[in-house]
This record gives structure tokens, C-alpha cells and sequence, in this order.
């Protein structure tokens, strides 16, 4: 999956708003309170949350599997609803390390 | 080279037919009219190249406008009062995106009290839009402003819009003897504009995107030390137009016999010529009074003000009144100096400024230090 590349360290700005095609962006993940955690057993591949994620942040992982972009996840949850087999479950953040 | 009796908006015209412009989107408004009849006259007539835009509103028009430089060709448009301001939304927006637009701003009142007159609090109340100010002080620097206006704007140290400011009627409406420079001439002094800011097949950039809180400071930054380039734009522009033309400015500022004045009057546009006559008088009546125009606002001069002011007594004479603060020029001038003491109202909704009120101000600032406000 192609991921975009956040400029950082010694990028050297353009200097009005245009240049050679790029990203100019951010990770926005900051007030994302609760993430998405997959049961790998429950998880069929369906790919429903992938089609569903307002942010495209969900892709397919080289070993067939799910995974998410969470630079850019706003934790919504919309693929916990779109999951058919309830293999998507919100986590809070603050959990997420344990 | 032909001497032509013409109006300020006509003489403005001619400047605009000279550069050459690929792209005119404007809407007519009092007293600026008189500029897009004639451009549109000159498109018509075969005169110029350029597509010229009929818009429904001030906001298309520079909606048009930045549309236009955004594909690469040199642009203009022109407006006035509630139609500055009716592009006001649009003003950052080609600033930010560094489209060198040049605009002439018709200066008039504005509402309410609803008034066509000039006075200039409508560009003052845009000092902070991004766009470079400056402010003609007769129909020859009109011209040559118009002229000079693309070339600094486009100057890709620059790269900032530029807007034109002529005192509405005072200016646009009133007949000199204007020195109409040859085609040959004008080309020598303005090259064809050229930009990477701009849609390119063969050279695909992003343009006009979104920077967020991480990055949107290093845009501001860079956008602000590049109007500070154009004092150096300016001067290299007013040296090639001095050869070329042989007419002579003087950079942002223009001081009349400051060097050894007590009291100076700070001024912009069309009063400047009255008040330096005030000035020769009162010198010959022992008053060492002085005049200093100011010929651009943004970038803002203030170091070289401060320098002239230096040891000296000054009041700033404007045509606008910001409401809860006092006299936006003022505001500038007193920024960077602790001479600057009277702040001058003048000319609001087009009044008279007679040259016994100019006498009047000097007269203030000799005899009563203390008063800190005067209204003409």
C-alpha cells in the first residue's frame, strides 16, 4: 500500500503554495481517543471495513491481513459497525500501550 | 513618447494597455469605472491581446483574477470601496497563493454613511490582506505605477499582488498632462511574465494547497520577508525606469525638504502636492516645515520613517478614521516613531482638504504639542 511520506527534519519548503507533486501533510491521529484493535481469528478478509473508512486508513497487510494506518485513523469506529463478524473492537487510547 | 491631457483612471488605462496583460476580469464601481471602460474599449477596438472578463461581482472578479495568474499570464483587475470589500475574502487568498496580480483600488468611502467620494479608508482597512500598497499621488505616477506595479509584483523575489491605490475623483476624475511612453519603451522596461506558480502539463505542481498547524507558519513567514524583498524590487525598478523613461522616484518614501525641517507633515496620495506648497509658504514665513509622502504603506517603510523623523516634530494627515483606534496611517507612523504626535482627519467621504486647513495642521503642531488629535 502506498503510505504518504510526512516531510519532516530538512525539508525545505517551497515558497509560495505550490510545488512539484508531494504531500505537505500532518498525522492527525492527535485527538483520537479510542482505536481500532482486529481479532485476527475472527477476521475473514472481507474487506467491508476498508470500504467503509471515511479516512482510508484501513489496508490489506503483505500476509493477507488487516491493518491500520493509525498516523491517520480518527478513531471513529465506523468499521466496528461495518464489520460483519464483529472482529473490530474500539479500544481506549490510553490502553493502547498495555 | 506623445503628452496626453487625461484623466488619473485614463492614464491608469494606458499603463495597464502598455503592460500588456493576457487576462482583465473587473466590475464596474464609482469612481473606478472609467479604467474598465477603457480597457474594455482598447479590447475591443483591437488594441490588446487580452481576454477581457465580464464578471457579476467584485468577488468573481478576483475570483477570475487569481484563476487567470494561476495558469501563468499576467492579469489585472480594478475596484473600489464596498467592491474591495466585497473581495475581501479573496484578497488573502491570491496573496497567500502568491499570484502577482496587479489591482488599481479607486479609493472612495465607505458605507454607511453611503458615499461615492473619495477617501481611503478602504484599502487602509486591507493593510493586513497580504497584498503590496501603494498610492499614486498624481495621473503621470498613476501611469508609471501601473507599469512599475507588474514589474515588482512579478519579480520572482517577490511574487506578491499588487494594488495601485488612486484618490477617487481627486485623482481618477481630475485632467493632467500625462507623458504616454512608446510600446517599444514600455517593453524594454517590463518582461514577459513568467512563473512555475502556474498550471503546466509538462511541469505538474500542487498548487494552492492546505498547511496545516505544523506547517502554515513557514508560508507566513516566507510570504512576509518576501514583501520585505520588495523594497529592493522597487528600487532596482524605479533605477531601469529612471533610464529608460527618464523619470525619477524615490523608493517607498517621498521627502520634501525634511533634511532640515522642525515640523513635517506625513501624507499619502493626491493632499501631497497641496501640502507641499503649504510647506514653501510657511518656509518663507520662518516655519522650517517639511513634507513626507508616503508612496507605499505595505511593504511598510517604518525604518527609514523613523530615520527622517528623527529629531523633528510630526503630524500624519489621512482620509480615514478607524473606529475605536484613531487613524490607521497614524497608527503605522506612530509604530516606529516617538515624533509622530498629531493625527490629522481629513477628507472623509471626499471632503475638501483646503490648503488653510493644511496651514492649520503645521500651525497645530508648532503651537499646541499637547493636542493629539485634529479633525479637519
Amino acid at each position: 500500500m502506498l503510505k504518504p511520506t510526512l516531510h519532516s527534519g530538512e525539508f525545505t519548503y517551497p515558497e509560495g503554495t505550490y510545488f512539484e507533486a508531494g504531500y505537505l501533510t500532518q498525522k492527525n491521529a492527535g485527538w483520537r481517543t479510542m482505536r481500532p484493535v482486529l481479532d485476527d481469528a475472527a477476521c475473514i478478509g472481507c474487506l467491508q471495513c476498508y470500504l467503509h473508512c471515511p479516512d482510508g486508513t484501513i489496508f490489506e497487510t503483505e500476509d493477507g491481513k488487516i491493518g491500520f494506518d493509525l498516523d491517520f485513523c480518527k478513531g471513529c469506529g465506523i468499521c466496528v459497525k461495518a464489520c460483519p463478524k464483529g472482529a473490530i473492537a474500539m479500544k481506549p487510547e490510553r490502553e493502547a500501550g498495555q | 513618447m506623445s503628452v496626453q491631457f487625461i484623466s488619473g483612471n485614463d492614464a491608469f488605462a494606458l499603463g495597464v494597455l502598455l503592460a500588456k496583460p493576457a487576462v482583465i476580469s473587473a466590475y464596474p464601481i464609482t469612481p473606478q469605472t472609467v479604467v474598465v471602460e477603457r480597457l474594455s474599449e482598447y479590447v475591443a477596438d483591437g488594441l490588446l491581446a487580452a481576454n477581457f472578463i465580464h464578471v457579476e461581482s467584485e468577488h468573481s472578479a478576483l475570483s477570475c483574477a487569481i484563476g487567470a495568474s494561476a495558469a501563468g499570464v499576467r492579469t489585472f483587475t480594478a475596484t473600489s470601496s464596498q467592491g474591495l470589500l466585497y473581495m475581501a475574502e479573496c484578497l488573502p487568498y491570491a496573496a497567500g497563493g502568491r499570484f502577482p496580480i496587479v489591482m488599481m483600488n479607486a479609493n472612495r468611502a465607505l458605507a454607511l454613511p453611503w458615499n461615492i467620494y473619495g477617501d481611503q479608508s478602504d484599502s487602509l482597512s486591507q493593510l493586513s490582506c497580504g497584498w503590496i500598497q501603494a498610492y499614486a499621488e498624481n495621473a503621470q505616477e498613476a501611469l508609471d505605477l501601473a507599469l512599475m506595479a507588474f514589474r515588482i509584483a512579478e519579480d520572482a523575489r517577490v511574487s506578491v499582488p499588487f494594488m495601485v491605490n488612486l484618490d477617487g475623483f481627486h485623482l481618477t476624475h481630475t485632467y493632467e498632462p500625462v507623458d504616454v511612453p512608446e510600446q517599444e519603451l514600455a517593453d524594454k522596461f517590463l518582461p514577459e511574465f513568467q512563473t512555475d506558480n502556474k498550471i503546466d502539463f509538462d511541469k505538474p505542481v500542487n498548487m494552492a494547497f492546505s498547511a496545516g498547524p505544523g506547517h502554515n507558519k513557514q508560508f507566513r513567514i516566507a510570504h512576509h520577508n518576501a514583501m520585505l524583498r520588495a523594497f529592493d524590487a522597487i528600487a532596482e525598478a524605479e533605477k531601469d525606469f529612471a533610464d529608460i523613461f527618464g523619470r525619477k522616484y524615490t523608493g517607498a518614501l517621498d521627502a520634501y525638504r525634511t533634511d532640515d525641517a522642525d515640523f513635517v507633515l506625513v501624507t499619502l496620495g493626491s493632499v501631497s502636492g497641496l501640502a507641499r506648497s503649504v510647506a514653501d509658504e510657511l518656509r518663507e514665513e520662518g516655519i522650517r516645515a517639511g513634507v513626507l509622502r508616503l508612496r507605499y504603506i505595505r511593504p511598510f517603510p517604518g525604518k527609514e520613517i523613523a530615520a527622517i523623523l528623527n529629531g523633528k516634530r510630526a503630524a500624519v494627515l489621512e482620509k480615514d478614521l478607524a473606529a475605536g483606534r484613531g487613524g490607521a496611517v497614524f497608527t503605522e507612523v506612530a509604530s516606529v516613531t516617538a515624533a509622530a504626535t498629531l493625527s490629522a482627519i481629513g477628507g472623509l467621504g471626499g471632503e475638501d482638504i483646503p490648503a488653510a486647513a493644511i496651514r492649520g495642521i503645521f500651525k497645530t503642531l508648532a503651537d499646541e504639542p499637547e493636542t493629539e488629535v485634529l479633525y479637519l
